[in-house]
């Protein structure tokens, strides 16, 4: 790709060394410690699913058993091995037992420290083959039915019950949506555990169980192979249960997932310590699974100004890009995020708005990015929204965005009616044919508006993350850098379910994940 | 497609504005002309394009037009609809109470504390006494809030700070102390055994028997609080369901500014 904007790529790779070294030092963090959502999420790839009578999840009520012990920094994995080891129950089985108060995990000490890791791994392995193979089913339809090649329409359903998203994803993929979304049920990110089962209801969205994945997923497998397309699903990581989500995605066969390093900190005032530890394992769980993970920056520009903020937004680029890296993902699993938010009476906001659509394609050229579309500015007059969301869209297709999600003309009045949805796809598919090819076309002036400002952008983000690099992450995230959101290291939901690991301390799934993932 | 670009129907009606019976406007005055879009879960066909043309009869347009009708899905199609609406609204019949304080918006609330109050609001919040319940107290003040209402933190002329929950009464008067708090914002979400009556009574007089009473504009919340029994209580304001960020922010430093803070 030629660069357009003349950017100063020695200062971009400068950028992403500093990125890099701060996600090094929080690596280190990480690699120290679990938490209680981590290994919940070992129970679950183990096969441990299913609530109690009281409708709590036996994932909860194992992990809960050794953690109320003190025994926890072992991890499930080293318990739940030991007790198949010696009671020749399978994991589920001895989660009944559990959850029936006849087992106590923590009695189950190793005999042989090798045994009991290698039956883990044998154990692993069975939920390595089903993820895999969910893998290659993607990877077959991709192959015989294609896959698209403009920006992909990303579309959200939000009812609450899951029965009434299907038929509004069943109709949005029909009309054109190559990504449906099903945005969760208000407050979800601040339960310590997953909810069970299909749902009927929710609060300005639906609850994200594996049984609603399930559903949703062969809907959309059913209508797409009606369509011949292959329907993309997609549902969010974030909050205090992000592996877990992560590994449900996984079994489920979902293509795409919010996960971002920082969002929950910032957003939900969850502990630091603790979601940067659950964004790792969930992200590892992603890379394998092959799914494309989302990026949050668009919230940042919701509560700072877009213009004046705009390398804040690079900045978290440069950061999450490393942390998932570190986590095994490839670049072309890179949603990462960024928004069309700008005050639509700012003199050349729409100028300056493509400077930063065509910085983020140019600084990060392989990432499938994540292009949202006005929101803080969308009002009751739906007719100028339209037209808004007409701007957002002819920037994405003239600089090459990949994941699109669709403008809505109501965005600032209710979640979509199927006929808003209609008339956003409609808008996006008519700019997108029509200027089609209007970005191949176009040269920017030397040391013009667009150029200056992409140039600008990049070097304060540079300069912020030498700053961040400097302070370490921590300390950034206390002194309030991103969004202007101050946040202390111990405080925040979450922090006590952080453990910090033993010696004898293993997650079998960690190094049969990434190691595949390198391939 | 219907109509030309020319009405050729005869304009019969008077087209002075009375007062007394306001119509829509399109072009004429008192046309009654409306659009209206709407959806219906029936197939495109001349008998569902019809089914909408008398929806629009019954919504009280006159000769109603369905100048779109767009397939949505096999059994749903969009309409869009022109006509003129026969009915009108008795304008000087209609009596608004001014002083209902409307809610103010985060912009609007920011740039009112810009003005009236001329520096940044120090608001603190938590869950007290034994309650472990921070659902309702982070809808108010965590930056996503609540059902697209921002929370407090996102103001930016608030400095906003959450202590989560299980907070003593006498560390809550402390650290709001230690950060100059203006406002109070006291969660309680469990009530058995009227557990937070008592524990709201005993903020109020811990904070009288030191003189702090009136150094803070004081607020509770919860899903079984109330606007009456926070003021029986001792209260300035109580919120309960369906209040959200702004209608605490707005009433916070209205309040500041009524008690010359």
């Amino acid at each position: 790709m030629k660069s357009k904007l003349n950017l100063n790529f020695e200062i971009a790779n400068k950028a992403r060394a500093c990125a890099h070294n701060i996600s090094l030092e929080v690596q280190n963090f990480i690699d120290k410690h679990t938490t209680v959502s981590v290994e919940r999420t070992i129970c679950r790839l183990f096969g441990i699913d299913g609530v109690d009578k009281n409708g709590v999840p036996l994932p909860n009520i194992v992990v809960d058993n050794v953690y109320s012990k003190n025994a926890l920094s072992k991890g499930i994995a080293y318990y739940l091995s030991n007790a198949m080891l010696i009671t020749g129950l399978t994991p589920e089985e001895i989660a009944k037992e559990v959850s029936m108060g006849r087992i106590d995990l923590t009695e189950f000490k190793s005999i042989d420290e090798v045994d009991t890791i290698e039956n883990a791994i044998k154990t692993a392995e069975k939920a390595i083959k089903i993820i895999k193979a969910n893998k290659e089913i993607r990877d077959k339809t991709l192959e015989l039915y294609g896959d698209k090649e403009g920006p992909y329409l990303y579309v959200i359903v939000a009812t609450g019950n899951i029965y009434e998203d299907i038929t509004q994803a069943v109709a949005a993929a029909k009309q054109g949506a190559d990504i449906i979304a099903v945005i969760r049920t208000t407050g979800q990110s601040l339960l310590d555990y997953v909810p069970y089962g299909a749902t009927t209801e929710g609060f300005g969205g639906t609850y994200a169980t594996q049984e609603n994945f399930r559903l949703m997923r062969n809907a959309l497998d059913d209508v797409g192979h009606k369509l011949k397309r292959y329907i993309r699903l997609c549902n969010y990581c974030s909050g205090l249960c992000m592996s877990e989500i992560a590994a449900m995605g996984a079994f489920e066969r979902l293509d795409v997932m919010l996960n971002d390093a920082l969002y929950g900190i910032l957003f939900r005032d969850i502990n630091m310590k603790r979601t940067l530890v659950d964004q790792y394992f969930s992200r590892v769980i992603n890379g394998y699974a092959g799914v494309i993970i989302n990026t949050g920056e668009d919230n940042y520009l919701t509560t700072s100004d877009a213009f004046e903020e705009a390398h804040t937004v690079l900045a978290s680029q440069f950061i999450n890009e490393q942390f998932a890296l570190m986590a095994g993902l490839k670049e072309e699993q890179m949603g990462l995020g960024h928004a069309f938010e700008m005050d639509p009476d700012m003199e050349n906001a729409f100028v300056y708005e493509l400077a930063q659509a065509q910085m983020a394609r140019e600084i990060f050229p392989k990432a499938p990015l994540k292009y949202m579309p006005p929101t803080k500015y969308m009002t009751g007059n739906i007719f100028k929204g339209q037209v808004q969301d007409t701007l957002f869209n002819m920037v994405s297709v003239m600089t090459n965005q990949k994941i699109h999600l669709l403008g809505m003309l109501t965005e600032a009045l209710h979640t979509p009616f199927m006929s808003d949805r209609a008339l956003s796809i409609e808008n996006a598919s008519y700019v997108f044919n029509s200027m089609k090819n209007l970005g191949d076309e176009i040269e920017f002036k030397e040391n013009g508006l667009i150029q200056k400002r992409a140039d600008f952008v990049l070097n304060e983000a540079y300069n912020l993350l030498m700053d961040i690099e400097r302070d370490g992450l921590f300390n950034t995230l206390e002194k309030g850098a991103f969004g202007g959101i101050k946040r202390s290291r111990d405080m925040g939901k979450g922090l006590d379910g952080v453990i910090v690991k033993d010696d004898e301390y293993f997650n079998p799934f960690l190094e049969l994940m990434k190691a595949s993932s390198k391939k | 497609m219907s109509g030309g670009l020319y009405s050729l129907e005869k304009k019969e009606f008077d087209k002075t504005l009375q007062l007394k019976s306001v119509k829509p406007y399109g072009d004429t005055m008192n046309d009654g002309k409306v659009q209206v879009s709407f959806t219906l879960p029936l197939e495109d066909s001349e008998r569902s394009t019809e089914a909408a043309r008398l929806l629009g009869e019954k919504m009280g347009l006159t000769s109603p037009d369905v100048v779109c009708h767009k397939k949505l899905d096999k059994d749903f199609t969009f309409y869009i609809v022109y006509g003129s609406l026969n009915c009108s609204v008795d304008y000087t019949s209609i009596n608004i109470k001014t002083q209902d304080a409307s809610v103010m918006t985060m912009a609007e609330t920011d740039e009112y504390i810009r003005t009236n109050i001329k520096r940044k609001v120090v608001i603190v919040g938590a869950s007290t006494g034994t309650d472990a319940h921070t659902v309702g107290i982070d809808a108010i003040m965590n930056m996503k809030g609540y059902a697209g209402h921002y929370g407090i933190e996102r103001y930016a002329m608030i400095e906003a700070y959450n202590l989560g929950s299980q907070v003593e009464n006498e560390d809550f008067i402390k650290k709001a102390l230690e950060l100059n708090a203006d406002v109070l914002l006291v969660s309680q979400t469990v009530t058995q055994k009227d557990v937070h009556i008592k524990n709201l009574t005993n903020l109020v007089e811990l904070l009288e028997a030191e003189n702090l009473r009136d150094k803070f504009v004081l607020i509770c919340g919860g899903a079984r609080i109330t606007q009456r029994l926070a003021k029986e209580l001792g209260y300035d304001a109580g919120f309960g369901p369906g209040k959200f960020a702004d209608d605490v922010a707005t009433f916070a430093v209205t309040e500041m500014v009524n008690r010359h803070f």
